[in-house]
């Protein structure tokens, strides 16, 4: 299992996650039932809907791709912690992870 | 002047299940008009992901979105459906069994004897920057959130803000069409489609685009009606007024529920409950298949929404003409133009 912190409104909730579902922090999160992640496009990088600041995590989680940040070009507004949630797999790679939510 | 439409079913959402719905009904005799928010069928497959492949579908091992919607299109087009795009369901009123009155926000009126929502994730409707008073231009003052019609633009001058492909596309499109047209975007470049790009330089090289990077929207100002700009340069802090008729942010779009939360639905999560006999919702006359409905075990897959549109028709059928006894038909047997 890994473990992922997620900050909303400053409230801080941590997650147990299976590192072996091939699961993403979009769907995680989603499952969680937070509002502000839509996952429209179904994780594809297509519609910005999963919008989250990374605020924490280990040097093994890979940077956004030229897709991904083709698409948070679109927002009105990123951060430069801003990444989209589907594209954040859930794997061994995942350490430290504290993500917070944005309103989207 | 508005327009009015009479409809056997008024479908809200043309995206593939609404599509299909057309079909379906029009086996029934039963003549559908179509009214989406996005400027054309399709819903998020064509807005989207139209250049992505789709796996699921019975009998295509692959099909790309936009063509499954093409061909959904066409094979709706036996049944002489009626389309209302760019335009959003704001009311729908009820007035006696069989006889629904709907009014889009441009003032469309259809009337119609039963409706069913197929409306996916809601009405996709454009992200809007956070600039204070930006809602008061809304409407007609100066503020739109998409592009119906580019010969509005014509003469005029007209400031784009955004980054992605849409903003650019459009940015070269209306610098033709326009006395003045501005370009603003919140970063150093741009990401989108490198020949968009390329030319986007080009004109404002030569002074077709006047190009501000690194530059957010600021203030809005006018008098009832738009008039002016204030651009922030997020570098050096400097603020200009741009003169402008018009002001079309372009920042993508992102779905919501919109009018129908207040239309007596039963809603539970973003969702219309059904009952699974034939996704008909609480409201009697009124329906709802695909993504936008719930009960249990649902699956929110466009297969799953073909066979809700099929089991809806028939149900609207019985609406329609209680006591009429169908006998089902195959198009296999008849081919559809018996229908």
């Amino acid at each position: 299992m890994i473990e992922v912190n997620i900050l909303k409104s400053g409230v801080k909730r941590t997650l147990e996650v299976p590192k072996d579902m091939g699961l993403n922090l979009m769907e995680l999160l989603k499952g969680e039932e937070y509002e502000s992640i839509e996952g429209t496009c179904g994780g594809m990088a297509l519609c910005a809907t999963c919008h989250i600041k990374v605020k924490e995590a280990a040097p093994a989680l890979s940077g956004p791709s030229g897709d991904e940040l083709d698409m948070l070009e679109t927002l009105p507004f990123i951060y430069k912690e801003s990444r989209l949630a589907c594209q954040i797999k859930l794997n061994e790679n995942i350490r430290n992870l504290t993500v917070e939510l944005v309103e989207n | 002047m508005s327009i009015k439409i009479k409809t056997d079913i008024a479908i809200i959402g043309a995206g593939p299940v609404g599509l299909f719905a057309i079909f379906e009904a029009g086996l029934l005799k039963m003549r559908c008009h179509l009214i989406d928010y996005l400027p054309q069928a399709g819903g998020q497959l064509s807005e989207i992901y139209p250049k992505k492949p789709i796996y699921d579908i019975p009998g295509y091992p692959t099909v790309m979105a936009q063509e499954l919607v093409d061909n959904l299109v066409h094979q709706a087009e036996p049944f002489n459906p009626g389309y209302t795009f760019g335009e959003r369901i704001e009311t729908l009123e009820k007035r006696a069994e069989k006889d629904f009155h709907l009014v889009t926000n441009l003032g469309t009126e259809i009337e119609a004897s039963a409706v069913v929502i197929a409306g996916g994730l809601g009405c996709f409707e454009p992200r809007k920057p956070e600039v204070e008073g930006l809602t008061r231009f809304e409407n007609g003052k100066g503020v739109n959130y998409m592009i119906l019609d580019p010969e509005q633009y014509r003469g005029k001058k007209t400031i784009i803000a955004g980054g992605g492909d849409s903003a650019l596309d459009w940015a070269i499109y209306l610098s033709e069409l326009c006395s003045e047209l501005t370009l603003v975007h919140r970063s150093e470049s741009f990401r989108g489609t490198p020949d968009s790009v390329e030319k986007v330089m080009a004109l404002a090289d030569s002074g077709k685009i006047s190009l501000h990077l690194n530059t957010n929207l600021s203030t809005v100002h006018g008098n009832g009606k738009l008039n002016g700009v204030t651009l922030l340069n997020t570098r050096s802090n400097e603020e200009v007024l741009v003169d402008t008729d018009y002001l079309v942010p372009l920042f993508g779009l992102s779905p919501k529920l919109g009018p129908m939360e207040g239309w007596g639905l039963n809603i539970t999560k973003n969702a219309i409950e059904v009952n699974t006999d034939d996704y008909s919702t609480n409201i009697p006359g009124v329906w709802a298949i695909g993504d936008i409905n719930t009960y249990k075990n649902k699956l929110k897959l466009i297969l799953c929404g073909f066979h809700e549109a099929a089991l809806m028709s028939h149900s609207v059928y019985q609406y329609i003409h209680p006591g009429v006894k169908y006998t089902m038909k195959y198009t296999t047997v008849n081919g559809i133009s018996s229908f």
